[in-house]
C-alpha cells in the first residue's frame, strides 16, 4: 500500500500539486486520470524521488519514500516506466533487459523466460537495437524491462501514448492480468481515462494539481460531471 | 621479410606506434569522460601527470619499475575521482564552459604543484627492457623490446577497457549511466558512482600513457611533458567524433604514424600543422567526426 498525504510539489513558484492525499491499494490498478498540466507525471516522478516535494508525504509499507534517493526507491521494489517509455535507443532489447534485471529481485535467465513469454515479440528482436522497435514494441519492452526486477509496485506513465487503439487495448489488458495473476499494484497515469478506466479498480482524477475525484473505477466512470469537466469525454 | 621490415614506410609506421598508442589511450581517456559527463577535460594531460608523478616520485625512493608502473594507474585513478567529485560536480547543469575553464585552472596547478615538488627536469623510469633495435637477419627493425612493451601494454589496457564495457554488468551500467541517467536511477543503479567511476577510469588510461612516455633511458617525462601528447590525443578523440573510443584509438595510432612519415619525409617542425591540417579536413567533410553516426543533438 501507498499512503500519499498532503503532497505539494512546485516549479519555481508553479504549483504543480496541491495538497494531494490517496491511497494506492496494494495489487490493484489505481488510475491517475486528467487532462493535460494536471500534475500526473509530476506525481509519478515524486513518488520515485526525481521530484522533490515541498510538503507532504509518501508512505509505502511502511517506509517513507520522501527524501530518499531514485535508486534507492527502485531497490525498494517500485518499478516506473518513465513518460516516453524511456528505451534505451543504443542498447540491445536484451542489454535494456539485462539493465532492469540488475538491481531486482529475480534471476536474469528466468527473468528474462517470464518476460518473453509474455512479450513474444520481443524475444525475435533480443539482439536487435531497441532504437529500431515500433512504438508498441517499445511499450513492451519498457514494461519487460520493469518487470524483469520482480517490483512489487508498477508506476506506468501514458504506456497509451502513441500507440495504435487495438495496441493499447492489448497494453492495458497485459496491465490487467499482471495485475490479477501476480498481485502487482499498479498506478496507471494516463491522459486516454476511458481506456484506463476500463481496467482500474480506482481512480484518481487530478485538476491542475489538485485531487477533484477519488472513488472506484466504475464510479468514475458513471460520473457525467466528471466527464465532462476534467476528462473531456463527451459521450 | 627483414628487408621488408626494415625498409623505410614500414620503419616509419613501427617508430610512430608508440607516440600513436600514446595518443590514442589520451584520445580514449577524453571520450570516455566526454560521453560519462559531456565535460571537455583539458587537465587530462595533467592529471595523468600528477598520476605518472606519484609513481616516479616513489622511484626517487628506489622501488622497482613494476611497481612504479602499478602505482601509477590507481593515483592517476584517485585523482581522477576526486576531480571529478569535488571540482567537476557542483558544475554540472551549468553552462559548459565552466567545467572547461575549470580544468583548465587545474592543469595549470597540476603542472605548477608538480614542478614545485618534483623539479622540471626530466624523469624517466628505467624499465626492464631493452631500447636497441631488434635485427631479422641482418637488417635492423624499428621496434625494441621496449617499444614492444609500450605498445603491448597499451593493446592489453584497451582491450580491458573494451571488454569492461561490453561484457560486464558494471560496463552496462557505466554506458547506461552516460546515455540515459535517469532512467538508469529508476532501475537502481547508482548514477553518480558509475560517472565519478568513469572519471577514474579515464584518468587510469590517460596515467598508463604517461607512464609510457616516462619510461625510457633518453626520453622522460617533465611536469608539462603531456601537454603535446594531449594536444594530439584532442584531435585524435575529435577526428573520432569524440563518442567512440575505438575511433578515438585508430585516429591516435593513425596520427603518430603521419607525425613519424611528416618528420621522415618532411621535416619535424611541420608535424603539428599537419596534424591540424587533418582534423580541419575531418570536420569539414565529417563534422560528426569519422566514426560516430549523426546524431541530433539532445537537448
Amino acid at each position: 500500500m501507498i499512503r500519499i498525504a498532503g503532497l505539494s510539489v512546485s516549479y519555481g513558484a508553479v504549483r504543480a500539486l496541491r495538497d494531494v492525499s490517496f491511497e494506492v491499494p496494494t495489487g490493484q490498478i489505481t488510475a491517475v486520470i486528467g487532462s493535460n498540466g494536471a500534475g500526473k507525471t509530476t506525481l509519478l516522478r515524486t513518488i520515485s524521488g526525481l521530484v522533490h516535494p515541498v510538503a507532504g508525504s509518501i508512505d509505502f509499507d511502511g517506509t517513507e519514500l520522501v527524501g530518499m534517493h531514485t535508486e534507492d526507491i527502485a531497490r525498494q521494489g517500485i518499478g516506473h516506466v518513465p513518460e516516453g517509455r524511456g528505451v534505451i535507443e543504443e542498447f540491445t532489447v536484451l542489454e535494456n533487459l539485462r539493465l532492469g534485471a540488475l538491481h531486482g529481485r529475480g534471476k536474469l535467465a528466468a527473468g528474462l523466460e517470464t518476460q518473453f513469454e509474455l512479450f513474444p515479440a520481443l524475444a525475435a528482436r533480443r539482439k536487435q537495437a531497441a532504437g529500431t522497435l515500433s512504438g508498441g514494441e517499445r511499450q513492451m519492452l519498457a514494461m519487460a524491462r520493469a518487470l524483469i526486477g520482480e517490483p512489487s509496485v508498477l508506476l506506468l506513465d501514458e504506456p497509451s501514448l502513441g500507440l495504435a487503439p487495438l495496441v493499447t487495448r492489448d497494453v492495458m489488458m497485459t496491465i490487467d492480468k499482471l495485475c490479477a495473476e501476480r498481485g502487482l499494484t499498479v498506478v496507471l497515469v494516463e491522459q486516454n481515462a476511458m481506456s484506463a478506466l476500463q481496467v482500474a479498480d480506482r481512480a484518481v482524477v487530478l485538476h491542475v494539481g489538485d485531487v477533484a475525484a477519488d472513488d472506484r473505477a466504475e464510479i468514475v466512470r458513471a460520473d457525467e460531471n466528471l466527464r465532462q469537466y476534467y476528462l473531456g469525454v463527451t459521450t | 621479410m627483414g628487408a621488408f621490415l626494415a625498409s623505410r614506410n614500414v620503419s616509419d609506421i613501427l617508430s610512430g606506434l608508440v607516440n600513436g598508442v600514446v595518443y590514442g589511450l589520451v584520445g580514449l581517456g577524453l571520450v570516455l569522460i566526454w560521453r560519462a559527463t559531456r565535460v571537455l577535460n583539458f587537465a587530462l594531460g595533467a592529471l595523468a601527470t600528477g598520476g605518472a608523478y606519484l609513481g616516479l616520485g616513489l622511484l626517487s625512493y628506489n622501488v622497482p619499475f613494476w611497481w612504479c608502473f602499478l602505482l601509477c594507474i590507481p593515483a592517476g585513478m584517485v585523482l581522477g575521482g576526486l576531480t571529478e567529485r569535488l571540482l567537476v560536480r557542483p558544475l554540472y547543469g551549468k553552462p559548459e564552459i565552466n567545467p572547461i575553464v575549470a580544468m583548465v585552472g587545474l592543469l595549470i596547478l597540476i603542472e605548477a604543484v608538480v614542478s614545485s615538488i618534483w623539479g622540471t627536469r626530466q624523469r624517466s623510469i628505467i624499465p626492464p627492457f631493452s631500447y636497441i633495435y631488434w635485427h631479422v637477419g641482418s637488417h635492423v627493425v624499428e621496434l625494441s623490446p621496449l617499444a614492444t612493451f609500450q605498445i603491448a601494454s597499451a593493446a592489453v589496457l584497451a582491450l580491458a577497457i573494451g571488454a569492461l564495457f561490453r561484457f560486464t554488468n558494471l560496463g552496462l551500467q557505466l554506458r547506461a549511466s552516460a546515455l540515459a541517467p535517469e532512467v538508469s536511477r529508476l532501475l537502481g543503479v547508482r548514477v553518480s558512482r558509475m560517472l565519478t567511476l568513469g572519471w577514474m577510469l579515464a584518468c587510469g588510461v590517460a596515467a598508463v600513457a604517461a607512464v609510457i612516455v616516462s619510461s625510457g633511458f633518453i626520453s622522460g617525462l617533465t611536469p608539462s611533458g603531456m601537454e603535446a601528447p594531449f594536444a594530439a590525443g584532442f584531435i585524435a578523440a575529435a577526428v573520432g567524433g569524440l563518442e567512440s573510443p575505438g575511433g578515438a584509438l585508430v585516429g591516435g595510432i593513425s596520427l603518430g604514424i603521419l607525425e613519424s612519415f611528416v618528420t621522415d619525409y618532411l621535416n619535424p617542425n611541420l608535424v603539428l600543422p599537419y596534424s591540424l591540417l587533418v582534423l580541419i579536413v575531418v570536420l569539414m567533410v565529417r563534422p560528426q567526426g569519422l566514426f560516430t553516426r549523426r546524431v541530433v543533438r539532445r537537448v
